[in-house]
């Protein structure tokens, strides 16, 4: 197991780190953490259950589990990322595997919602550049440094113009990814809304 | 931009706040917890040092982990029984009402929120599980979340969301006798993609919705996210507010009438503007039975799985993989695929309605002896209500082992799961890999009276030959 786990907090605005590849379309949560690993009550032990059962058969050869990919951050991916269930337990198992960041053609909502939440920026980049990234064959030690503020994403060679939502780019800046207290802030508003409801009135005595 | 659709009143009403980071504040008017997706929230609250902002709008039950065959308590698993003890005393310490096991109230969450009359039309919902846009049946805009920000619903009964997308799905004409709601919804899926709905809402209309009891339109609900979309909804009309008259949290008497009044005023606009609108035709569905790892992976009951070249390029690389996983040639029909087990529950058909048309199928028939077949209903409700009609008697008489509430082998975090390759017929919602319990197990999806065919004659059939 790698080092010890601290969860990201605060600003994030730079990522640097080794790029490792998963090659595949509608890699689902399932897939990332099987669930049988849901029956926990923390998420502390999920790092290394992450792709078990992809990880299993291949015996040592996936991504995850060959030597050159150990110290890896940014995880590039095809489309429709982490599809299919809610779990957050994927995100996090990704991140105490290690995962600080991923790229990807495209993300599912959810997925893509539990990332912002805890702190892994995703980003998206055309197929082609993906597909490219993930050819090369240097790629396990392609080493890419993230810039939040400008969307970019550097190496020796080359320079990569990513997409990420506006409002989680601004979320990370600012360090208020970790929405609750943001919204905490808003606690009058909060009251007022609960009174304004209609439904909340006429639902009064039946719950 | 969407304009004036049900989507949009109902996120414009539950806008706390325009957020610094361009996402709105949403107010979650109903928050449903359960035993996987919440341990970590409500610990997240106490580092936090936080409260339940409103504990009477959260409601809990244990539907995940629970066993099917002995529900005594401990549990045998142990993991399990943490679990749901875990949940016992959150509720308790935060004042959260819970439907326990025994309540007569217990079951999927997705089952047993519509049978309280919890689930209301104009609603925003959300629970830490992705199958929640079931709850959109009712003409409620409600959504999977992770455990973070379960937390947040917790702590502020609020979320900080971007509005979605809204894509219109009309299905004209009405579906054709042994089709179901199922099949209209992996019909769907297919045509679209697994990731069209990624960003958008569906709104599903159009005479064949309309056509639709309460229990189907969640079938087709629930299986929004598995197109992408984590919302699916529909118009309410009268058929949604019987259905909610009289049940135990249901408004009653002059709150009923101020209820249906606002319910009735809520729905999309003759004029309102979709970002997409796509059109079918719901009398052309046949029977649909899933091939692949994906639920888009479907093909009707008399069709070959496809060829690799009759797909998009998009398409291939999974499809190379689903050859593979499922040991399925390119070509093969799928009908008459020899089955090991067979499934009838989950979120997506675990309802009276589904007991009732597969038991109907069932009824004087035996399952196949070699198929290991289980019916698992969706609530304790459900379960009463079938043996109140006889219905789990035909079950058994025809060699399906009939089972307590939960979730089961829909997700298998339980002791129902496949064993090495096995193959089921399942009524549930994904066919992933290993969904079923075990790493190479081989789900295909279908409806409820498809998985009963399948079990009588021991590999995949088309229903329509059972019934006349």
């Amino acid at each position: 197991m790698k080092s010890e786990f601290t969860p990201p907090i605060g600003k994030i605005s730079n990522i640097y780190g080794q790029c490792i590849s998963l090659i595949g379309n509608d890699i689902d949560t399932d897939r990332i953490i099987p669930a049988r690993f849901l029956k926990c009550v923390n998420f502390d032990s999920l790092g290394e259950s992450v792709f078990q059962d992809d990880r299993e058969p291949l015996k040592g050869k996936h991504p995850f589990d060959l030597e050159e990919n150990k110290n890896a951050t940014i995880l590039i991916v095809n489309s429709n990322f982490g599809c299919g269930s809610s779990r957050e337990h994927a995100p996090q198992a990704l991140m105490r595997w290690g995962i600080k960041a991923i790229i990807g053609e495209s993300f599912a909502d959810i997925f893509y919602s539990n990332c912002i939440a805890i702190g892994i920026p995703c980003f998206t980049l055309p197929k082609k550049l993906i597909q490219e990234i993930q050819k090369n064959k240097d790629n396990n030690f392609l080493l890419l440094d993230i810039d939040l503020k400008n969307s970019l994403a550097k190496s020796r060679d080359i320079s990569l113009n990513l997409e990420i939502k506006e409002s989680s780019r601004k979320m990370f800046l600012s360090g208020e990814w970790d929405a609750t207290s943001t919204l905490l802030e808003n606690e009058n508003l909060i009251e007022k809304k609960f009174h304004d409801l209609p439904y909340l009135d006429f639902n009064a005595e039946s719950f | 931009m969407s304009q004036d659709t049900l989507f949009d009143k109902v996120w414009d009403l539950h806008k706390v706040s325009r957020l610094p980071g361009g996402s709105d504040q949403i107010f979650i008017g109903l928050h449903l917890i359960h035993e996987v997706t919440s341990p970590q929230a409500f610990g997240a609250l106490k580092d936090k040092n936080l409260k339940v902002k409103f504990p009477d709008r959260t409601v809990a039950t244990v539907d995940h982990i629970v066993p099917t065959d002995n529900q005594s308590r401990p549990f045998k698993d142990n993991l399990a029984e943490k679990m749901i003890e875990t949940l016992e005393k959150n509720c308790l310490e935060h004042k959260i009402r819970f439907f326990n096991i025994g309540s007569g109230n217990q079951g999927i969450v997705h089952v047993v929120a519509p049978e309280l009359g919890l689930t209301q039309p104009g609603m925003t919902i959300a629970c830490g599980d992705s199958h929640t846009s079931t709850h959109g049946a009712f003409g409620s805009i409600a959504f999977g979340i992770g455990t973070s920000q379960v937390r947040d619903v917790l702590a502020t009964q609020t979320l900080a969301m971007n509005k979605l997308k809204v894509r219109q799905i009309w299905c004209n004409k009405k579906l054709s006798k042994g089709v179901y709601a199922k099949d209209l919804v992996l019909h769907i899926i297919n045509k679209l993609g697994v990731k069209a709905g990624v960003g958008f809402a569906y709104e599903f209309a159009g005479p064949a919705i309309h056509e639709l009891s309460m229990e189907e339109r969640m079938t087709i609900c629930n299986m929004s996210i598995e197109g992408g979309a984590r919302c699916g909804y529909i118009n309410p009309d009268e058929k949604t507010f019987s259905y909610i008259k009289n049940k135990l949290c249901a408004p009653k008497n002059e709150h009923w009438d101020k209820a249906l009044r606002w319910w009735k005023s809520l729905k999309s606009d003759e004029n309102s503007i979709y970002d997409d609108v796509i059109k079918l035709d719901a009398s052309k569905v046949e029977p649909t039975v899933t091939w692949g790892i994906t639920p888009g992976q479907s093909i009707s009951i008399n069709q070959q799985i496809p060829l690799l070249n009759d797909l998009s390029p998009d398409d291939k690389l999974v499809a190379k993989e689903a050859y593979e996983y499922m040991s399925f040639n390119p070509g093969q029909l799928i009908k008459d695929t020899p089955v090991d087990v067979c499934f009838i529950g989950s979120c997506t058909n675990g309802r009276i309605s589904d007991l009732r048309v597969a038991a109907k199928v069932l009824k004087g028939k035996k399952v196949s002896k070699n198929v290991k077949a289980f019916a698992v209903p969706g609530s304790e409700k459900v379960a009463t209500e079938a043996k109140q009609e006889g219905i789990d008697q035909i079950f058994k008489d025809s060699g399906f082992q009939w089972r307590e509430p939960g979730c089961s082998m829909c997700l298998a975090m339980n002791s129902d799961k496949l064993i090495g390759n096995q193959v089921s017929a399942s009524s549930s919602n994904r066919n992933f890999k290993g969904r079923q319990g075990s790493p190479n197990g081989r789900t295909l999806l279908m409806s409820p009276a498809m998985v009963a065919a399948a079990a009588i004659n021991g590999k995949v059939s088309d229903v329509r030959e059972f019934i006349n």
